[in-house]
């Protein structure tokens, strides 16, 4: 909740600021707040404001493209770059408003990980929606985010994010379907109704997340016994409040951040400079370093520091046992039917 | 007006006969007409400015944003030649092969342009699914022309399908009702006719009421605690007075926002509420008050509460006590004395709290995103997440305009049953 208040109070500042971000080598960045933006802050916004003389403007939003639209449609976009989730990214290309990303001025395709550099949004990094639990009130470990299905093993509310995505998968997985066939089934009618029935034997002990904050805290509140998250948010946690939690990795689903030009940006230029510093491999591993998200090039592993290794969602301990990389063209194609119907489903 | 009375006007034309006399009559009214229309539009243009703004502030985005709702070309700008290829079509079975081709064409020119996106997007909406195959087909296009054309579309079985080319032809027409129809959860069926759609998709029309539940709820609650107290605070001495009015007041000048997160303190599971609830044993296990509609209608009636006690206050403050000390003495008990003589005199300031409660509680956004559970949002959150994350702000016009038609027609009863004349806002 204090997270939410401190992203509108930074919101209304950053409106108030931008009147003043248009001056030639400034570059606008917007980005979705809390403990990601700080780590972009010390790993990427500072070391290139060095080198290059840069001055880089910051502004937050909640992540929503709706606001980028409207400055897009009326002719006024004060910002440069803006970070966004993968299926926005594929949003915000369909609707035009967001730039296609010419690849020669920022590193080469083929050295991303599959699906993290996409037509209009280049990945940032790779983060990892898992379970998470407090073992001083859960005495039995889950093994599986699947065990979030098991209600009479785990009796007790559980939270996971309102939205189909990850959601619908993870209810197929625990239905018996196998990660590589989940968007198959999952494309034909019969395999939505299927996710949904499973998604109704535990319905009434679901506690429904919106902000990438209220895991830790619906598990802190011990509102919940477990909770879906993203894994940097409850590493967050743990590291910097000092939160028992715990995290299960098996069955875990990999996603990408991801950072995109609107139309009619100022300084494109001066973003494509930013946006090919970033994914050098050194400097796309730096991230890692103040917060647990891993690089999305398939040459920075190395660069990654020893420490911070361990606890990033694609370190090799943590893709041993079965896991899913999300399909962003699938919800580019049936997102917003299947929010649809999980919002009917919801409300039923 | 009243001033002039026919009479003292006539007194210098008493000889004159009666026709003229009516005559001179009708120039004293016309002249009076006159200066009066010069007052009203002398007051017109003070307040233009204001009208001016609101017009411009108001007015014109409300009517530009709805119109989004009927008014969708994005689909007809996309594909003119294959717009044009479908006039004569039927709807049944697949088009000729020269809509094909003409398809073909407007792909290309789309992917050429640049639009090829927003024609997928657009399609997407009416044809889940859609986006990927018109990317996919556009791709394959690239390298092909003419009969090559023809060859590679036809064999993209999604072109094939039989729902694609009615939705196209629905698409192709700028005015549609395919927003405001989904937004009652209705849609054209293939012989033409509107019908339901599934039920595992209707949602809207349950949100609708489920919105007007609340509401309505909400309006009674803070009828039922606001009553009372504006009785109370009418009939205190004044210095209480003023402290019960700033106790009332306080909450009113925080933000919702902030009212809100005190209430998610207040209400989740090992919160105050029920930590009390607890202790004087009235409940023997804690309440899920968090996330369930009944925490979404405690918090909205705090919220809403000094906008229905303020105006039943104002109207309260000016029955002078002594109506009902004479009621009492012509020999009305208190009961009767209550009824006939103090309920129709504050009725006027309780229907225009009512109404203002429940019509702020239609558009509530912050707070049942944040209290309620996932089957406690109100037709605002859909909204929003039209306009914010689905980027389909013609669905969100439509909701809108359902919503405005809903509450105007609502008012519209209401103003009917009980003349607008004896509300009393403030």
């Amino acid at each position: 909740m204090t997270q939410l208040r401190t992203r509108l109070l930074a919101l209304a500042a950053a409106t108030a600021c931008m009147t003043g971000a248009a001056f030639a080598e400034e570059l606008s960045i917007m980005a979705s707040g809390g403990a990601w933006q700080d780590a972009q802050r010390k790993a990427w916004f500072e070391p290139f404001a060095k080198e290059t003389g840069a001055k880089i403007l910051e502004q937050e939003y909640l992540g929503d493209l709706g606001k980028v639209k409207a400055m897009v449609e009326t002719g006024n976009v004060p910002i440069d770059l803006v970070t966004v989730e993968t299926a926005t990214v594929l949003q915000g290309c369909d609707a035009g408003i967001l730039e296609r990303l010419d690849y020669a001025k920022i590193a080469p395709r083929d050295k991303f990980i599959e699906g993290s550099a996409l037509d209009c949004g280049v990945g940032l990094d790779a983060y990892g929606d898992i379970l998470a639990y407090d073992p001083t009130v859960l005495k039995e470990a889950p093994t599986s985010v699947l065990d979030l299905f098991d209600t009479t093993k785990f009796p007790g509310k559980r939270a996971m994010r309102k939205f189909p995505a990850q959601n619908l998968e993870w209810a197929l997985m625990a239905d018996g379907v196998t990660p590589a066939d989940v968007y198959k089934v999952l494309a034909t009618p019969e395999g939505v109704d299927r996710a949904f029935k499973k998604l109704d034997t535990i319905k009434q002990d679901i506690v429904w997340w919106d902000a990438g904050a209220q895991p830790a805290q619906l598990l802190a509140s011990k509102e919940v016994v477990m909770t879906t998250a993203w894994n940097g948010r409850i590493q967050n946690a743990i590291d910097t409040d000092k939160k028992p939690f715990k995290i299960v990795w098996n069955n875990q689903i990999l996603e990408y951040d991801m950072i995109a030009i609107p139309k009619g940006a100022r300084n494109p230029e001066l973003a494509y400079k930013y946006l090919a510093y970033i994914s050098e491999p050194k400097n796309n591993a730096k991230l890692a370093s103040y917060i647990t998200y891993g690089p999305v090039r398939t040459d920075a592993a190395s660069f990654v520091a020893a420490d911070a290794l361990p606890k990033l969602p694609n370190a090799p301990d943590h893709l041993s046992g079965a896991y899913l990389v999300a399909d962003t063209e699938f919800w580019g194609d049936y997102g917003e039917d299947l929010v649809k119907r999980f919002n009917a489903w919801l409300a039923q | 007006m009243s001033a002039l009375q026919p009479s003292e006007l006539d007194r210098p034309t008493l000889a004159r006969d009666r026709s003229a006399a009516d005559a001179d009559l009708k120039s004293v009214s016309a002249a009076l007409r006159r200066a009066e229309f010069g007052d009203r539009m002398r007051s017109l243009l003070l307040a233009a400015p204001l009208l001016v703004l609101l017009a411009l502030s108001f007015g014109i985005p409300i009517v530009l944003l709805l119109s989004r709702a009927v008014y969708d070309p994005t689909i007809a700008d996309a594909l003119p030649k294959t717009t044009a290829a479908l006039t004569g079509w039927n709807g049944q079975g697949l088009p000729g092969d020269d809509a094909f081709v003409a398809l073909a064409a407007d792909l290309k020119d789309n992917q050429a342009k640049g639009t090829a996106y927003e024609l997928a997007k657009s399609l997407n909406a009416r044809l889940p699914g859609a986006r990927s195959q018109v990317l996919k087909t556009v791709r394959k296009l690239e390298s092909a022309d003419g009969q090559a054309a023809l060859g590679a579309i036809k064999s993209v079985p999604f072109w094939s399908a039989p729902s694609t080319w009615p939705t196209i032809q629905n698409g192709t027409r700028s005015l549609t009702s395919f927003y405001l129809l989904s937004a009652l959860d209705l849609r054209w069926n293939a012989d033409g006719g509107i019908e339901r759609v599934p039920p595992e998709q209707a949602i809207f029309i349950q949100v609708f009421l489920r919105t007007f539940f609340v509401a309505a709820s909400v309006t009674l609650a803070t009828l039922i605690l606001g009553f009372p107290l504006a009785y109370l605070i009418a009939n205190v001495p004044k210095g209480l007075a003023a402290i019960l009015i700033v106790a009332v007041l306080l909450p009113f000048w925080t933000s919702i926002l902030v009212r809100t997160a005190a209430w998610t303190v207040l209400l989740q599971k090992f919160g105050l509420v029920n930590d009390f609830l607890l202790f004087i044993g009235v409940t023997g296990d804690r309440l899920d008050l968090m996330y369930s509609r009944i925490g979404l209608i405690i918090a909205m009636t705090h919220i809403q509460l000094p906008f229905t006690l303020l105006p039943i206050y104002s109207v309260m403050r000016t029955i002078p006590p002594s109506q009902m000390k004479a009621a009492y003495s012509l020999g009305a008990r208190p009961f009767t004395a209550f009824r006939r003589i103090y309920i129709p005199q504050v009725f006027p300031g309780v229907m225009a709290g009512c109404m203002l409660t429940f019509i702020l509680c239609l558009g509530y956004y912050i707070t049942p995103a944040l209290i309620g559970g996932a089957s406690d949002q109100l037709i605002s959150n859909f909204i929003a997440n039209y306009v914010n994350v689905e980027l389909n702000w013609e669905m969100a016009a439509a909701l809108s305009f359902i919503l405005l038609v809903f509450t105007l027609a609502l008012f519209g009863i209401f103003a009917r049953v009980l003349g607008l004349d004896r509300l009393k806002l403030v």
